[in-house]
């Protein structure tokens, strides 16, 4: 049963990354102003010679057709701005980067977010449910930019404890500034899930049966109730995964780390056309993906969800 | 599972509070903190081995991330200057800034100034330890102008015969006028004398590549392990978005003379977190300076802020295809109005010069022409402007209404702001403000329909007016303020033509003279470029250009107590 419907819902994201690498070649193109567009304007005969060098001097339709017939063989393009580069090498480079960074963010979101979450729900409205709602709430609020540069003043050039910047080639000292950074907004956000879902899962009628029975109170927390005050953190986790596995552009050039995030914003900018491209292409695969996970695992906590 | 989250309170509050102090903060390293040896140099001239750290490892920022190493095809500053320690052309800069012999010994030029003989250094090996010879020379200067090669700056070297044509694909790379006569002697032919052709050859589009390297990897070469390069450095790694690692070239002609081991370039495109890398004692040299933390910088950092005089101008534009600005009296009149101290001392605030010219100082034998007002009080020269804008027909019965165009970005807007005050406060002319992503803008600068005033920077590659002067050339792509006047165009075409050195620059100086006198353009200030540098890093110099080769760098020993930068 399981592996027919992961099959089916893969092929049917097939027309719908088509689609999206329609709309996003498309938009990308309107945009105006063109990759090799500069301060400093090239003359039109050199702005002919690369036109032909990448066939942008080919009518729309016809770099589109080409276009797609490349990615189906795998071949994202060259890039127009790193131009000793492949927009594969720039993603094969970038992403096990993001990946781990962002893997690891995850991971500490969501183990502590729900821990807190949880652990705020069970103490609900006392001030260790404040305290923690408090801390989460801020969490939220203060931008990244702002988290990022404060952690650094304060660990790498005050204590000196932590390096500043740098990936280090994913060195565990290099790492631990950027993922905090990039996992608290997260964190902050899955315990505020939590805590939300799970205060009405202990109000509900199987929570006080449990109780009844006398079940102890670890047992109706941790196996009973968290099973069904998770699913909207599931739900949640599937696009979230998406986004921080791809990197964060601020996160990034903040650490100066090498991952992904930055090629999507600055591809744009620079109307590097096929590196946008080929990251709208990673996102779109990477959200069909985790959406798909999303929909299976809650097939596996939620019995009353059938594949179909 | 609380005490990270208040753990993460508690740490953002000191931090708050310690981003907001103005004043010196006791923890950071203060100048007098670096204890430093005396500087004394050996009979050669160099610096005595016994004031050198023991580790010669020189970190730099780099702004941006260099867009590739092939010198024949990147045009961003950050990638020239890595391939400028990567590679070194017939002609070099020394660390002043001024021309040294670089791969050609020497070189003569023929009577007419249409015929330049280099000779070549027998001693200039490649990385690999293969000789550069003449045919090297040949092969680089025809691939640069091979249309195929997609080289984004090849017109540089249209000043040699037949370069144009080749660009254009109207004749084969074979025609270019570059001649071997023997292994160690290079002929190139101009189209027209060109006193300043030793400037253009220290461009990175006139660096040299290593044919059968090249040739063998394609699209691949310029990366480590397949590079061969003929420079001071060789490129030991190249990580996108990390760093660039260069070491020592031990096959370089001059390779006693360096000092640096290796050279680290980082990406920094957010200048508070190079800051940040600076003061951890992670970069011994940054790329820029956060304009946002001038008083910061001012009071702890003092010393090691280094302001770069550059070769480049900030300035506004009028598109004088549209009325008004069409009138010279209401262009002169709105540039006038503006106070470019008060933008330079309270905005840019880095030292940046006032100006009322378009070429920079700088130039060796020319000097900028001053219009009238130069010398004029800012007073006098807003009486002039009023007087002049009421004779164009605005006053407070038809006020003039319009429109100031930049790209978006917080210095550029401050700046914007401060003119449309200035002119509302002097004339009444009441200014709108729009902003535009980069390359928008662009578009919109160039297609001069809609625009009426905006804002455009020019930055000069090497030292030569011509650089400046002809961007307001009628035939000019890059024209945006559509500045048309034939006399203008003679001018410059009569400065071409001139093989004096002299002589032309007087020729380019009544050119400029000519541009500045209906002021389609408003001068503001020449850039500078500040950037911190720690202490012990000695042996380079500003110069004009704001190029630092690693070459001529090294690393004072460190005596002080401090801690070793962490790595």
């Amino acid at each position: 049963m399981l592996p027919r419907y992961i099959l089916k819902r893969l092929l049917g994201a097939v027309p719908t990354l088509l689609i999206l690498i329609t709309i996003a070649f498309f938009m990308i193109r309107i945009a105006p102003g063109g990759p090799f567009d500069e301060d400093k304007a090239l003359p039109p005969e050199i702005l002919a010679n690369l036109e032909a060098k990448y066939d942008l001097d080919q009518p729309l339709v016809v770099q589109y057709l080409r276009y797609l017939g490349s990615v189906l063989r795998g071949d994202l393009g060259p890039s127009f701005q790193y131009t000793d580069f492949t927009v594969n090498e720039l993603i094969a480079e970038g992403f096990p980067v993001s990946l781990q960074l962002g893997g690891t963010a995850l991971l500490l979101a969501l183990v502590f977010g729900v821990a807190i979450g949880t652990i705020a729900a069970w103490r609900q409205n006392t001030r260790l449910d404040y305290a923690l709602m408090g801390s989460a709430m801020t969490g939220i609020a203060i931008p990244n930019f702002v988290l990022a540069p404060l952690l650094i003043l304060v660990f790498a050039v005050y204590l000196g404890w932590l390096p500043a910047g740098g990936w280090g080639g994913g060195a565990a000292g290099n790492m631990v500034l950027p993922v905090i950074a990039l996992a608290l907004p997260y964190m902050a956000y899955v315990a505020r899930l939590t805590r939300g879902s799970m205060v009405e899962t202990l109000r509900s009628d199987f929570v006080r049966t449990a109780r009844a029975k006398g079940l102890p109170e670890w047992k109706i927390l941790c196996k009973h109730s968290l099973k069904v005050g998770l699913l909207p953190v599931v739900s949640y986790l599937g696009p979230a995964a998406a986004a921080i596995l791809t990197g964060s552009v601020v996160i990034e050039q903040i650490f100066g780390l090498p991952g992904m995030g930055r090629y999507f914003v600055q591809g744009a900018l620079n109307r590097d056309y096929t590196l946008v491209m080929g990251v709208v292409i990673v996102i779109g695969v990477l959200i069909v993906v985790f959406n798909l996970i999303v929909d299976v695992i809650y097939a596996l906590i939620d019995p009353r969800i059938r594949y179909e | 599972m609380r005490p990270l989250c208040l753990a993460a309170l508690a740490l953002l509050l000191p931090g708050l509070l310690a981003g907001c102090r103005q004043h010196t903060d006791d923890d950071l390293p203060a100048p007098a903190r670096w204890q430093l040896p005396e500087v004394v140099y050996t009979e050669e001239g160099r610096p005595d081995p016994s004031i050198l750290a023991p580790v010669q490892v020189l970190h730099r920022g780099n702004g941006t991330q260099p867009e590739g190493l092939d010198p024949h095809i990147t045009e961003g500053v950050p990638s020239s200057t890595v391939q400028r320690d990567l590679f070194e052309g017939l002609v070099a800069r020394a660390a002043d800034g001024s021309l040294i012999p670089g791969g050609a010994e020497r070189w003569e030029t023929s009577e007419d100034g249409l015929t330049w003989t280099f000779h070549l250094r027998a001693a200039a090996r490649w990385s690999n330890g293969d000789p550069v010879t003449a045919e090297d020379w040949l092969y680089s200067f025809r691939r640069v102008v091979d249309p195929a090669t997609g080289s984004r700056f090849s017109i540089l070297l249209n000043p040699i015969l037949n370069a144009e044509d080749i660009i254009a694909g109207r004749r084969p790379p074979e025609d270019l006028g570059v001649q071997v006569i023997d292994p160690l002697t290079l002929r190139l032919t101009l189209k027209a004398p060109n006193p300043l052709l030793p400037e253009v050859l220290t461009h990175n589009v006139a660096l040299p590549v290593h044919r059968a390297t090249v040739e063998a990897h394609g699209d691949r070469w310029a990366r480590p392990g397949a590079m061969v390069s003929n420079g001071p450095f060789k490129l030991a790694e190249l990580a996108m978005q990390s760093h660039i690692r260069l070491v020592r070239n031990p096959y370089f002609w001059d390779n006693d003379n360096v000092i640096l081991d290796e050279v680290f370039f980082y990406p920094t495109e957010d200048l508070v977190a190079e800051l940040m890398r600076y003061r951890a004692g992670e970069l011994d040299w940054t790329n820029q300076v956060p304009a946002t933390q001038f008083d910061w910088i001012k009071a702890n950092l003092a010393d090691e802020l280094e302001v770069n005089d550059w070769f480049g101008t900030y300035y506004f534009g009028f598109n004088t295809t549209r009325p008004p600005f069409d009138d010279p009296r209401v262009t002169k009149a709105l540039s006038l109005a503006i106070d470019r101290e008060i933008i330079t001392d309270r905005i840019t605030r880095f030292g940046q010069r006032p100006t009322f010219a378009f070429t920079p100082p700088g130039v060796p034998g020319y000097e900028p022409p001053q219009p009238e007002w130069a010398h004029w009080t800012q007073a006098e020269r807003e009486d002039h402007a009023r007087a002049l804008l009421r004779e164009a027909g605005f006053g407070p019965d038809n006020p003039l209404r319009v429109e100031i165009r930049y790209n978006t970005h917080e210095d550029h807007r401050r700046i914007s702001l401060a003119i449309a005050a200035m002119w509302y406060q002097t004339l009444g002319v009441s200014a709108s403000l729009i902003n535009e992503e980069f390359r928008v803008f662009l578009n919109t600068r160039r297609m001069r329909a809609v625009t009426e005033v905006f804002r455009a920077g020019w930055i000069g590659n090497y030292l030569d007016p011509m650089y400046f002067l002809e961007l307001f050339h009628s035939t000019n792509p890059q024209n945006d303020i559509g500045f048309f006047n034939a006399e203008y165009d003679a001018l410059l075409a009569r400065a071409a033509r001139t093989a004096d050195r002299e002589e032309r620059m007087a020729l380019l100086q009544e050119a400029e003279r000519l541009l500045l006198k209906t002021q389609p353009i408003m001068p503001l200030y020449t850039y500078v470029a500040p950037r911190l540098v720690k202490p012990y890093v000695r042996g380079w110099q500003p110069n004009m250009l704001d190029q630092h080769p690693s070459r001529w760098m090294y690393l004072l020993r460190r005596d002080s107590p401090s801690p070793e930068p962490r790595r």
